[in-house]
């Protein structure tokens, strides 16, 4: 009987990878927001443009491999 | 030839009958964290969860093509009993572990089905049993594993980063972010299971020669897979779901965020390398490592023993039910009659015995798992009950 044990590692470290990777971009995306939240309401004028870009980016970062799932899931 | 007609018109009911256990015994799977931590109202995660598994039904119809993934040997002569009595071992032990309130895989128990149901009525060469570890078994051992240990990795980075912030806006994004995983999860279900009946139905189809080998599955066949499972899954299993949002652990957002996002990657990447895994054990295994990877680390471990228990007990438990079943469906049309009467009788009862502690969209988020320690008779009752039922 022939395990393709190589194949497994490979499947459970992209798993791995992939998971650890949108938790993280998802997470400082959520941090950002929480900046942003906390500069419109110190300084109201100046809004909190760099954290908004920021939140920007790592939620496009998700939505991203959200699209790449779904592609997946639809070959 | 009139014969073979209600055979078939059997087989494919008790198909969509399973398809429609399937659904409601999976849907703690997308949705159990999503409840337990408030992401989405419990009604709310339902019907988002049968819309999705409804669409995600025809997204794809690769797996229903090569269904029994070379589990079971086609040209050594499968007959629409044989694959009768393996749903209805699939079905029955899909009921027990519901009434339990055990999450064990629907996909283990029809393979198992299929395994024990062909062993008896076909012989010990029907079944590739190469392909039963390489595909099933050793993946059904890491895919846990590994879901757990995303799971517990990105939850340590999800607090690691987020606790800079205000933890109210925090907990609303991540919220916000579990209806998106649990979204995907519940298509990417769809997809997968709902196939696996379109399967079967196509491979009853063609064994009795009203389809051509290698027949995709018809438009009806689909539709019909999806609706089952659709509905199945609007019904909510809400004692599965009861135990795996809070009977496991306790989680918070950005675990049910972890999570969901875990069970996610390890299905979507094993699916692309042709691994067929288990959705519950993947979806279990990532809660628990969530869990540990949480501020306060814990996990109920006697909750995950006898989920772990069960995941070992479903193929062999739905083979011996499956192989029983064969043996009588194979005396002839009376076996056949005789094994559907035990299933809706065994059904009817199960479903009777749930009655005396019902779980609903109401009361799921109480912590008291079900039969655990509160009802000890209903739960030493079951098991006989369905075993004495069946041999019989």
């Amino acid at each position: 009987m022939h395990i393709n044990w190589s194949a497994l590692a490979d499947t459970a470290a992209v798993s791995f990878g992939i998971t650890v990777a949108v938790v993280a971009a998802f997470a400082l995306g959520v941090l950002s927001l929480s900046r942003r939240e906390a500069a419109t309401t110190a300084t109201p004028a100046r809004g909190g443009a760099l954290p908004l870009a920021g939140a920007t980016v790592c939620f496009a970062a998700c939505a991203a491999a959200v699209a790449y799932g779904l592609t997946l899931i639809a070959s | 030839m009139e014969h073979i007609t209600f055979l078939v018109a059997v087989v494919i009911i008790t198909a969509l009958a399973f398809d429609f256990t399937n659904g409601f015994h999976d849907t703690a799977n997308a949705m159990a964290t999503s409840i337990a931590t408030g992401a989405l109202r419990p009604k709310v995660a339902v019907t988002i969860a049968a819309i999705l598994n409804f669409a995600g039904a025809f997204l794809s119809v690769k797996v229903a093509s090569t269904i029994s993934g070379g589990i079971v040997n086609e040209k050594a002569g499968i007959h629409p009993s044989v694959i009768f009595a393996a749903l209805a071992g699939a079905i029955l032990w899909n009921l027990l572990t519901w009434l339990r309130g055990l999450p064990s895989s629907s996909s283990h128990a029809l393979y198992g089905g299929l395994i024990g149901a062909t062993v008896v009525g076909v012989g010990l060469d029907g079944v590739n049993f190469t392909t039963v570890v390489t595909k099933i078994v050793i993946p059904a051992v890491a895919s846990p594993i590994v879901a757990g240990l995303a799971a517990w990795g990105a939850t340590k980075v999800a607090y690691l980063i987020s606790r800079k912030g205000n933890e109210k806006t925090t907990t609303k994004g991540f919220k916000a972010g579990q209806m998106f995983s649990a979204s995907l999860i519940s298509l990417a279900h769809g997809t997968n299971d709902a196939q696996k009946t379109m399967g079967v139905i196509t491979l009853t189809l063609v064994s009795v020669g009203a389809l051509p080998k290698h027949a995709l599955p018809p438009t009806w066949v689909i539709a019909s897979a999806g609706l089952a499972i659709a509905l199945g899954t609007y019904m909510g299993g809400w004692r599965i779901i009861r135990s795996m949002g809070k009977g496991l652990a306790d989680i918070q957002a950005p675990q049910g965020f972890s999570s969901e996002t875990a069970a996610t990657a390890v299905i979507l990447t094993s699916t692309h390398m042709g691994y067929g895994l288990s959705t519950t054990q993947v979806c279990s295994g990532g809660i628990m490592g969530a869990g540990l990877g949480g501020p306060k680390g814990q996990v109920n471990w006697s909750m995950a023993r006898r989920m772990v228990y069960t995941w070992g007990l479903t193929l062999p438990a739905a083979a011996v039910v499956a192989g029983a079943a064969a043996f009588v469906t194979d005396r002839g049309t009376w076996g056949v009659l005789l094994v559907g009467a035990v299933l809706v009788a065994g059904s009817a009862g199960m479903w009777w015995l749930s009655r005396r502690q019902p779980v609903t969209a109401g009361n799921v988020n109480e912590v008291t798992p079900v039969a655990l320690d509160v009802t000890p008779a209903p739960a030493a009752v079951t098991p006989t009950t369905a075993s004495t039922t069946v041999a019989a």
